[in-house]
């Protein structure tokens, strides 16, 4: 599939929806690819047309991709003032993207860069914007965004609107929606920015270290082992159950704290919600924050040392005992039983 | 060197309930607290103070009743504490709130580091740093883990997928950190009971921060909320299994096999 990068185009306010896509090292970031599927949906029902601004260094592979997932247009911008996300330089690009073109919704992938981004721009374009979506829907009177937004912990959604301001903006939570699969028939238009105003002046922060190593995205995962501080922040146990039943470890936000685990793997209002089928909730008590990144799996079995512990109310199986003694003989039962299949 | 850490006072989001008639969080009885995060903030911010000297001012949006909080935070060591409390900064969104809290670190004036969380227990937009740094013109560092000063720049290690990246930047800048990477100092005993009895904490109203009313609060939010909703867990069978390990092993095992 080929995609030819265009001239820019006269007349520029398409109105629309308009969707970051975020990559690093020119990899697109999958909840970008969510986003992308979900706005996709939303412009057909308003009868618009739906934009990608994609920004960074090298990105051919990535323009290619997004070309092919639903935009009608994708704007690139190449720079190696793009080449690290910094706030300040993307910022400044997007706020006079959005200025030229003049969107009517304007959503963003929930990451880290992609909230500190969507924060910084609000302001800049004097718009609403709703925080970590887990719905969007359209109001069928007025044709304005409802988005769901989580809160307190999560058992809470508060449906909201932007009633002032212009685009209406919302950042939305990973793992939520699905990608358009990659066709022909979604084929849309490359175009690049014009970057005539971005100076390196403008960029006060520098990356000056970078470690990135093979990240795991949870919420996408068939099966999970979901290893909290009962089990003392060992996590070779939850690691040989994982592997055991072909899943992958995630874990609870404390197991997180305190350096035992990446913060990519936590679960819940302040990591990634799962859609798992199955997911084995080994020493985490449940707390309300926990709850809401589970309430997608189809089955849940806790293990846990306190019979008392609200993990329980949230689980189909349930076991009261000792994790160390438990959990070993489970990964020999798997053993002795030709595995998890 | 001045530095500003903002602080929200959160209710303990645990022992709030949801009034299932009126569609509305139940806030009688429930206690407060400072925002966990912001403790962490805090820490760090006091940290470069022993470390550079200067002063650390804490600046809080909410009711007179908040005080104590304000007074927690200058037990911990706060030089300064400002409480922006007005009926109308009542029912802010994030960019009502971030207007108000930026525009009294402006008058605050001369200012080198502002600190704030990443997040709030209660509502966890994470926007209220980024738009504040926004609304400053300031360079912004979110998800800071850690962070030195040197010469005048600032130097942060910051949480990204899959690994971290160390930005540097020039000062003023704004950095939000992180929940639970550090261990915030426990309040002093004799300026705890100092701060109760003798500190004052400064209050800025509305026409201290010459805003008008139809910036702030609900009037000057961008965003409302048609309804709130209760997120239900779904049903779940909630079966106990019981027995000797093997046992309860041998069941979970067959449940494994037969969910794959």
């Amino acid at each position: 599939m080929q995609v030819v990068v265009e001239k820019e185009s006269e007349s520029k306010k398409t109105g629309g929806v308009f969707v970051f896509l975020e990559q690093t090292g020119g990899t697109l970031e999958t909840v970008s690819l969510e986003v992308l599927g979900k706005g996709r949906a939303i412009a057909d029902q308003l009868g618009v047309s739906l934009a990608g601004i994609l920004l960074g260094e090298n990105l051919e592979e990535a323009f290619k991709e997004c070309a092919f997932r639903g935009a009608d247009l994708v704007l690139v911008g190449e720079s190696p003032l793009l080449g690290d996300f910094t706030t300040e330089a993307y910022s400044k690009v997007i706020s006079g993207v959005v200025k030229e073109y003049d969107p009517d919704i304007f959503l963003v992938g929930a990451t880290h860069n992609g909230t500190s981004l969507a924060a910084n721009l609000a302001i800049q374009l004097h718009a609403g914007l709703m925080a970590h979506v887990v719905d969007l829907d359209v109001e069928k009177e007025t044709g304005k965004l409802l988005g769901s937004v989580p809160g307190f912990g999560g058992n809470i959604v508060a449906v909201c609107k932007c009633k002032k301001g212009r685009p209406q903006m919302a950042t939305v939570r990973p793992g939520i929606f699905k990608p358009l699969p990659i066709s022909e028939s979604l084929k849309g238009t490359v175009q690049p920015i014009k970057l005539d105003a971005l100076k390196p002046e403008d960029v006060k922060c520098r990356v000056i270290e970078k470690s990135v190593g093979e990240s795991v995205e949870i919420s996408h995962a068939e099966k999970v082992v979901v290893a909290g501080l009962g089990l003392k922040e060992d996590m070779t146990l939850a690691k040989t159950l994982a592997k055991k039943i072909s899943g992958i470890l995630a874990v609870s936000r404390p197991v997180a704290d305190k350096g035992a685990a990446p913060k990519d793997l936590v679960v819940g209002s302040t990591g990634s919600s799962l859609n798992a089928k199955l997911a084995l909730v080994l020493g985490v008590s449940g707390a309300a924050h926990f709850s809401s990144g589970i309430r997608d799996v189809e089955t849940v079995i806790a293990i846990n040392s306190d019979p008392d512990a609200p993990i329980f109310s949230q689980a189909d199986y349930c076991v009261t005992g000792d994790l160390f003694k438990i959990v070993p003989e489970l990964v020999l039962e798997l053993e002795s039983n030709g595995g998890a299949n | 060197m001045k530095q500003v850490v903002c602080l929200k006072v959160t209710p303990k989001i645990e022992q709030l309930k949801f009034d299932e008639v009126k569609k509305t969080m139940i806030r009688e009885g429930v206690e407060n607290e400072i925002n966990e995060a912001d403790k962490n903030a805090l820490e760090m911010s006091l940290s470069v103070r022993d470390k550079l000297g200067g002063q650390v001012v804490v600046l809080s949006m909410g009711p007179p009743a908040f005080d104590p909080y304000l007074k927690l935070a200058i037990a911990m060591g706060a030089d300064d504490a400002i409480l922006l409390s007005d009926r109308a900064f009542a029912g802010a969104d994030t960019y009502s709130t971030s207007l108000v809290l930026a525009t009294a670190v402006k008058k605050i004036s001369d200012y080198d580091l502002i600190f704030c969380s990443e997040a709030s227990s209660d509502g966890s937009t994470e926007q209220v740093s980024p738009s504040i740094a926004a609304w400053l013109g300031v360079p912004l560092i979110s998800y800071v883990g850690n962070m030195s000063v040197n010469d005048g720049r600032v130097q942060a290690k910051r949480i990204i997928r899959g690994g971290y990246e160390v930005i540097e930047t020039t000062l003023p800048a704004l950095l939000s950190v992180e929940l639970g990477c550090n261990t915030p100092r426990f309040p002093d005993f004799r300026r705890k009971r100092w701060a109760e009895k003798e500190f004052k904490t400064t209050v800025w109203g509305i026409n201290d921060l010459g805003l008008s009313p139809n910036e702030v609060g609900l009037e000057g939010s961008l965003t409302s909320v048609n309804e709130l909703r209760h997120m239900r867990s779904p049903q779940r069978r909630k079966e106990f299994l019981t027995g000797e390990p093997k046992q309860v092993a041998a069941k979970l095992a067959e449940i494994i096999r037969n969910t794959a």
